[in-house]
C-alpha cells in the first residue's frame, strides 16, 4: 500500500478509481521448507501492509521466538501444520501501489511436481529461491526446467539467505553465473536474479544498504514492472465455444473467453468443423457491443447468418487455422498415484472439447534429476514424458510454447474422474490450409478399433480377474451339475461368473467362447469334453495359460459307466496335473463347489 | 485500436474469468444451482451469472437457505431480488430443525449452524438432485480457503476431503462426476474483498442496507455488538438495547453476527474504513472463534 495510505485516507474515490486500473499479475513461487519461501512470502505480504493485525497477532502467538515468524503467515490447513509443511497449492492475494498479485504458493519436494505444475500453468513469472549456503541444487534446476516446460515467459531467481554469506558477492556471482549457463537450455524470455534475506528483508520489498554492489530492482520493484501483457498471443484468433445462447428464435449468439487473438465486427471468420465462412455481425455483453474482443475477454458474437455452432467447436480466421489433428504429440506431466495405461482409452478435455483418447506411444520419460531424456517403459505420479496422443475426434490446437490456452490439455480417466495428467501439445510441421483441415476432420477416428477397457478396469470393475474353469472328468462324472452348482455360488458371493453352454458346438468354437468371456473379465465355467491331453493343451495355450483353471472331476470310473454306458470313453486321458481334482463319490456337490472356491481364493483370483 | 490499448485492468480480467468459470458449469453439469446467501458476495457473483448468459435468463435456480434467523433487511432485499429475477429462487428450510425449536439461544451457534446451515444445504442439494452448486466464496477470505478448488469436489455425502481434491490447470476445469456425488464452484476464487467492494461501486448494485452505518439497537456480547433484530432476541438480565452507528462487515444469523461501530454510510467510505483497518473480515461471525481452524473442520463437514 505504502503511498497509496494518503490517497486512501485523503481521495477514496481517486484511490479506488486508480486500483481498478491496475494490472494484474500472477506469480509462481517455488521452494522447499528449507530454503525460505514461506518467508519470503510472508515477507512481501508483510512489507506490502496486506497481512491483517489480527493475523500477525496469531503469528506472534504461534511463533517460536519474538520475531514473528512470517513463514506462518502463508501456512494453510491444519494437517500440514501438523506436519510442518505445505502439501498443496496455496493462493494469495496483494496489491501495491502499482499492480495486483496472485502468487501461487507451491510446495517444492520432488514427490510434488503435481502442485509445481498446477500452480505454473497460469503464471506470468516464476520466483525460484536458491539458498546461497548450498547454490544452484538439482532441484532448482528442476523448478526452473518446469516452469520453462509450463511456458513461464519470466524467471526471477532469489538466492535466499545472503545474511548468512555475509552478504558475499563473489558467492553471489557464482551462483548466477552458474545458473545462468544452465539457464540458456530453458526458453524463458529473461532471467532476473536478486540476492536477498527472506528473513532480515534485503531486497524484498526496498533496496538493500548490505548490497552496494548490487544495482539491481528489488524482487518486488520487479514485480511491478516486469512486462507481461506482451507476452499474451494477440496474432492468432481462437474462439473456443462455450456456450450457446439463444434466449428466442432471433437472438443466437455463441458465449466464449477469447483464448487468443483480436476479432473485430464485420470480420470474417470461420466455424470449425463446419468449415463455414461468415462475417461478425456483433460482440455482445451485458454492458453493451464492443467494435472489437481481445485475448482474455469473455464475449458472446453474433453471426451474420444462421449456422449451426455448439459447445466444443472453434470459431478461427481464413488467414489463420489452428492444427486440425485427430493425433498430436505433447508432453505430459502425470499426476495420478496410477500408473498411466497405455491399453485404455482417457478422456481428454482441451478447450471446451471432450475427447476419448488414448496415449498410445511413449517416445521418453525426462530424468528429474539430470533433466535428460531416458527411455521408459511406463510413466508414474510425477513423471514427465514426451508422449503421442490418437483421439477420436480432432481437435483444434496449437503449439504450447506458441499458445499456453489451445496449447494445453488434461487428461481424464474414464473410471475415477480424476485428472490423472497435464499436457502441453508440441507440433512441427508446416500449416494447414483448408482444404487439408476438411480432410482432416472427415477422416475417421485416429483410435485403433479396438477395446479401450483394459484388463485392470475390468477387473476394479467386477472384483475379479477374468478366468475360465475348465470341468474335465468321464462323461457322468457329473461335471455340468458341478459346473451350475459353481455358478449359482459365485453369484451368491457377488461374483460375475457364467456357465457357457455347449449346443452342437464343437471344441474350437467352445473355446472361442470361453475367450471371449475370460476376455471381458468375467469367471466362465466350462464342462465341454475335452478328453485328450492335446485338447486341454490346445485350451489353455489358446485361452492363455494362467487365465485357466483346470478341475479334474475324478468321479470313480465304474459310477461313470453305470450312468453312462452308451458312452466308448476309450479315448479319455486323465490330466496329469490338474490345478484342483474333486471326487463327487467321495465328496457332496456343495463341498466340491467349496474346495474349488478355496483354490480360486488362494490363486487370487478376486480383488475383494 | 493499438495493440498496447488491448489491455485488460485486473477488476475486468477477474470478471472475465468469472464468466468462464460460471459458463463452463452451466454447459458441463446436468443440474447445477447458484446458492444465493443475500451476501455482498453473492450479490455479485449473481450479477457476473447474468452477465454470462445475456440477454438470456440464468439456465439455472437460485437456493437461499434460509436458517430463519437472519435479518430482517436480509428477507426484505431477497425479495426485491427474487421479484425482478428472471428465473427461480428456491427457498428451502430445515424443517426438521425448525421442529426441533432450533434456534441459536438455547443450542449454542455450533449445534444450530450445523442443523439450520450445513445440514439445511444438504437436504436442499439432495433433494433436488443439484449435481453443482456455485457458491460466493473467496480464497482471500480465510487460511484455510486458501488452497480451494475452484471446481471443488464433494463426496455423495457433501463432504470435501482436502487430500482427495483433484489438481486444476490453466482454466480447464474437470466437471467429471458420478451420480450422487457433486461439485461446488466458486467463481469468486480469485477476489479480494477489495474487489468485490470496488465492482459494487463501479456498476452500483444494490446491496443489504446492513453494510452501511446507521443507528441500530444494540447489545454488547464477547467484544461485539449484537443487534437487537426482532423480539425474539434474548436479553441477558440487566442487557439493555442501545443506539449505535454501527454497520456489518458479514452477514448472517443477526444473533450470530457482530457489528462494529462506523461512520461509512457510502461504498467508498466502507472501502476507506475497510483498509485503513485491516481486519480479517470474518472477525464479525462469532462462529469463527469456536475453535482455530473451525472453517476447516466446518467445510469437512459440508458447511460450504
Amino acid at each position: 500500500m505504502t503511498d497509496d495510505k494518503d490517497l486512501i485516507r485523503e481521495d477514496i474515490e481517486a484511490y479506488l478509481a486508480k486500483y481498478q486500473k491496475k494490472e494484474l499479475l500472477r506469480f509462481v513461487s517455488v521452494g522447499s521448507v528449507d530454503d525460505g519461501k514461506s518467508t519470503l512470502i510472508g515477507r512481501i505480504l508483510y512489507d506490502t501492509g496486506m497481512v491483517f493485525e489480527d493475523q500477525m497477532a496469531a503469528v506472534r502467538a504461534a511463533s517460536q521466538s519474538d520475531e514473528p515468524d512470517l513463514a506462518l503467515l502463508t501456512d494453510g490447513l491444519k494437517a500440514e501444520r501438523e506436519q510442518g509443511i505445505t502439501i498443496d497449492v496455496a493462493y494469495r492475494y496483494f496489491a501495491t501501489d502499482k499492480r495486483k498479485f496472485i502468487i501461487a504458493d507451491t510446495p517444492g519436494h520432488i514427490q510434488y511436481t503435481r502442485n509445481m505444475v498446477t500452480g505454473a500453468s497460469t503464471a506470468d513469472v516464476a520466483l525460484i529461491l536458491i539458498d546461497a549456503r548450498h547454490g544452484v541444487l538439482e532441484q532448482s534446476r528442476r523448478h526452473a526446467y518446469i516452469a520453462s516446460l509450463l511456458g513461464i515467459p519470466h524467471l526471477a531467481v532469489c538466492v535466499n539467505k545472503m545474511d548468512l554469506k555475509d552478504y558475499s558477492q563473489q558467492v553471489y556471482e557464482e551462483i548466477t553465473a552458474d545458473f545462468t549457463e544452465f539457464g540458456k537450455t530453458l526458453r524463458f524470455k529473461d532471467i532476473q536474479f536478486f540476492p536477498i534475506s527472506a528473513l532480515v528483508g534485503d531486497n524484498v520489498v526496498s533496496d538493500s544498504d548490505k548490497t552496494p554492489w548490487y544495482d539491481g530492482p528489488s524482487v518486488l520493484g520487479y514485480l511491478e514492472t516486469v512486462p507481461v501483457f506482451a507476452d499474451r498471443n494477440l496474432e492468432d484468433f481462437r474462439y473456443p465455444v462455450q456456450y450457446v445462447i439463444r434466449p428466442d428464435l432471433d437472438y443466437r449468439g455463441f458465449a466464449a473467453e477469447v483464448s487468443s487473438g483480436v476479432i473485430a465486427k464485420g470480420e470474417e471468420i470461420v466455424a470449425l468443423p463446419s468449415g463455414k465462412a461468415l462475417k461478425v455481425a456483433a460482440i455482445d455483453t451485458y454492458d453493451g457491443e464492443l467494435e472489437e474482443a481481445w485475448a482474455g475477454q469473455s464475449v458472446t458474437i453474433r453471426l451474420e447468418d444462421e449456422i449451426d455452432i455448439s459447445r466444443g467447436d472453434m470459431i478461427v480466421k481464413p488467414g489463420n487455422l489452428p492444427r486440425v489433428t485427430r493425433r498430436f504429440d505433447a508432453h505430459i506431466v502425470w499426476m495420478d498415484e496410477k500408473p498411466l495405461d497405455t491399453e485404455k482409452a482417457y478422456l481428454v478435455k482441451h478447450t471446451t472439447q471432450t475427447v476419448r483418447a488414448q496415449i498410445d506411444k511413449i517416445y521418453f520419460d525426462v530424468d528429474m534429476k539430470t533433466l535428460e531424456e531416458k527411455p521408459t517403459e511406463g510413466i508414474e505420479l510425477n513423471d514427465i514424458a514426451k508422449v503421442r496422443l490418437s483421439c477420436h475426434r480432432a481437435l483444434y490446437v496449437d503449439d504450447y510454447q506458441k499458445n499456453r490456452q489451445t496449447g494445453a490439455f488434461i487428461v481424464i480417466d474414464t473410471l475415477t474422474n480424476n485428472t490423472v495428467a497435464a499436457g502441453m501439445i508440441s507440433l512441427e510441421g508446416s500449416d494447414q490450409d483448408l482444404d487439408e483441415v476438411m480432410k482432416e476432420l472427415h477422416a475417421e477416428s485416429a483410435m485403433e478399433p479396438k477395446t479401450f477397457v483394459s484388463p485392470n478396469e475390468r477387473m476394479e470393475r467386477f472384483g475379479q480377474r477374468g478366468a475360465t474353469i475348465w470341468l474335465t472328468g468321464l462323461p457322468g462324472s457329473g461335471r455340468w451339475t458341478l459346473a451350475y452348482a459353481l455358478e449359482r455360488k459365485l453369484f451368491d458371493e457377488g461374483r460375475t461368473a457364467t456357465v457357457v453352454n455347449p449346443v452342437g458346438e464343437d471344441l474350437r468354437s467352445m473355446i472361442s467362447a470361453a475367450k471371449a468371456v475370460t476376455d471381458a473379465g468375467l469367471i466362465n465355467i466350462c464342462a465341454f469334453p475335452s478328453p485328450t491331453r492335446k485338447d486341454r493343451d490346445e485350451l489353455a495355450a489358446r485361452i492363455g495359460e494362467d487365465r485357466v483353471i483346470q478341475v479334474y472331476v475324478n468321479t470313480d470310473e465304474a459310477l461313470c459307466k453305470e450312468r453312462r454306458p452308451d458312452v466308448d470313453t476309450s479315448n479319455f486321458e486323465p490330466p496329469e496335473s490338474p490345478d484342483i481334482t474333486v471326487a463327487l463319490d467321495e465328496v457332496r456337490i456343495d463341498r466340491a463347489v467349496e474346495i474349488i472356491l478355496e483354490a480360486l481364493k488362494e490363486r487370487g483370483q478376486f480383488e475383494t | 485500436m493499438q495493440p498496447s490499448e488491448r489491455k485488460l485492468s485486473q477488476l475486468r480480467q477477474l470478471e472475465a474469468e468469472s464468466i468462464q468459470i460460471i459458463r463452463e458449469a452451466a454447459a458441463e453439469f446436468d443440474n447445477p444451482v447458484m446458492m444465493y446467501s443475500v451476501g455482498k458476495d453473492s450479490t455479485v457473483m449473481l450479477r457476473l451469472a447474468e452477465k454470462a448468459f445475456a440477454p438470456g435468463p440464468l439456465p439455472f435456480p437460485l437456493l437461499h437457505v434460509d436458517t430463519t434467523w437472519k435479518f430482517q433487511d436480509m428477507y426484505r432485499y431477497r425479495d426485491t431480488i427474487e421479484a425482478n429475477l428472471q428465473g427461480e429462487l428456491i427457498k428451502h428450510i430445515n424443517q426438521e430443525g425448525v421442529a426441533m425449536g432450533m434456534n441459536p439461544f438455547d443450542f449454542g451457534s455450533n449445534k444450530y449452524t450445523t442443523v439450520m446451515k450445513t445440514d439445511g444445504l444438504k437436504q436442499a442439494l439432495t433433494k433436488y438432485e443439484f449435481d453443482c452448486a456455485f457458491g460466493g466464496a473467496r480464497r482471500d477470505e480465510e487460511k484455510s480457503r486458501a488452497k480451494e478448488r475452484i471446481f471443488s469436489f464433494r463426496d455423495s455425502h457433501h463432504q470435501w476431503d482436502p487430500k482427495n481434491q483433484r489438481p486444476e490447470l490453466w482454466n480447464l476445469y474437470n466437471a467429471k462426476i458420478k451420480k450422487g456425488e457433486n461439485v461446488r464452484v466458486f467463481p469468486l476464487s480469485n477476489w479480494t474483498e477489495l474487489d468485490v467492494w470496488l465492482y459494487i461501486w463501479l456498476a452500483d448494485i444494490p446491496v443489504v442496507p446492513l453494510y452501511f452505518a446507521k443507528d441500530r439497537p444494540v447489545v454488547e456480547r464477547s467484544g461485539t455488538w449484537i443487534l437487537v433484530d426482532d423480539d425474539r432476541m434474548r436479553l441477558e438480565p440487566g442487557e439493555k438495547p442501545q443506539m449505535k452507528k454501527v454497520r456489518f462487515r458479514t452477514l448472517g444469523c443477526y444473533p450470530l453476527s457482530g457489528a462494529v461501530e462506523s461512520e461509512a454510510d457510502t461504498v467508498p467510505k466502507v472501502i476507506q474504513e475497510m483498509l485503513l483497518n485491516r481486519f480479517s473480515e470474518r472477525q464479525g461471525r462469532l462462529i469463527d472463534f469456536d475453535e482455530e481452524g473451525s472453517m476447516e473442520v466446518k467445510k469437512r463437514e459440508g458447511y460450504f
